[in-house]
């Protein structure tokens, strides 16, 4: 198909969404990520049964902390599609791409040494 | 165990807002197994707490520790060497452990992450529940092993009050009544007339109505 999708995004892969974690999110936007989303199985068709589901509860979570102190919930999110689903990839990293453009730079930023 | 709940980030950014050098520190005990202060809610608790002072422009150095638990002197000796390195400690065990470390160590300030509030266990995967109220003098065997002192919203002592509607207690619609459990599970058993027997006041001394409470075990002290 050579879909493109676009280049700032960059991909980081596990063998299950379950297997990410909280503090994976919370890392990322600590270290200055201006967006960060997971793009897990359709619900329902995980082959861990829940791991997508489970992941979907620390998304949630992570979107909670950050209203907390702040910083705009929707720069981390969670999608659900499946392998087969290349187009649907690509549109999503669009989608996401563009709505962390129109929220900005992250606010998260680590002083410059003097 | 004992169970708690994380205070919310503001609060805690609150209190070390005017530091910028602070320690985190979890516990191993019931704070781990009630996921509020183990390893994990540490660095998240950090974690969340940098984000927060970067976006302010105003960081913050955190660095983070679990110890074994905060509620036993030799632990709390682990942090002898460290605790002096930073403008403040955060403790997120139960109210026991800033108390434990700010008589062990005088000179630093310590502030909790975590409002600590009752014992109990959990009754599903991410929810607890209370079970004992510690008053000091047990009496549930009474009760076929069910406390009304801590589940009874009066903790009343002779059976149910106007209050208990379908086994639920008026207060909260997931709150059962525990006289409602305590009467089915007499009926199961055949033992309802138990109820009906006299007994010894309850002593009340042993709660926290006669002050601070002290065990000791003269085998074990030296």
């Amino acid at each position: 198909m050579r879909l493109s999708y676009p280049s700032e995004i960059k991909i980081i892969q596990v063998p299950c969404t379950g297997r990410v974690d909280i503090l994976h999110l919370l890392n990322a936007i600590e270290h200055g990520a201006d967006g960060v989303y997971v793009a897990g199985c359709l619900e329902g068709e995980c082959h861990y049964l829940t791991g997508n589901i489970k992941t979907r509860k620390k998304v949630n979570y992570v979107k909670k902390v950050l209203q907390e102190i702040g910083v705009e919930p929707e720069r981390v999110e969670m999608f659900n599609l499946s392998s087969a689903m290349g187009l649907r990839f690509a549109e999503i990293a669009r989608e996401m791409s563009e709505k962390i453009k129109a929220l900005g730079p992250t606010p998260v930023k680590k002083k410059k040494a003097a | 165990m004992i169970v708690a709940d994380r205070k919310s980030l503001e609060e805690i950014l609150s209190m070390v807002k005017d530091y910028k050098n602070i320690l985190v520190l979890g516990c191993k005990g019931c704070v781990t197994v009630c996921n509020v202060g183990g390893v994990k809610e540490v660095e998240i608790l950090a974690s969340a707490l940098r984000i927060a002072r970067q976006k302010d422009e105003n960081d913050i150095t955190i660095e983070t520790k679990v110890i074994e638990r905060q509620c036993d002197n030799e632990y709390v000796a682990q942090i002898k060497d460290i605790v002096g390195n930073y403008e403040a400690v955060v403790s997120m065990a139960c109210g026991v452990g800033p108390q434990f470390l700010s008589e062990a160590y005088r000179e630093q300030k310590f502030y909790p992450a975590v409002n600590t509030t009752f014992f109990g266990g959990a009754v599903a995967h991410g929810i607890w529940e209370e079970r004992c109220a510690g008053c000091g003098t047990c009496i549930i065997h009474d009760f076929d092993g069910l406390c009304p002192v801590a589940r009874c919203a009066k903790s009343l002592l002779h059976g149910p009050c106007g209050g208990s509607s379908k086994g639920k207690c008026e207060i909260a619609k997931e709150t059962i009544c525990i006289w409602d459990s305590i009467v089915l599970k007499k009926m199961e058993q055949g033992r309802l007339n138990d109820l009906l027997k006299v007994k010894p006041v309850k002593d009340w001394r042993t709660a926290r109505d006669g002050g601070p409470r002290r065990s000791i075990r003269e085998e074990l002290t030296k």
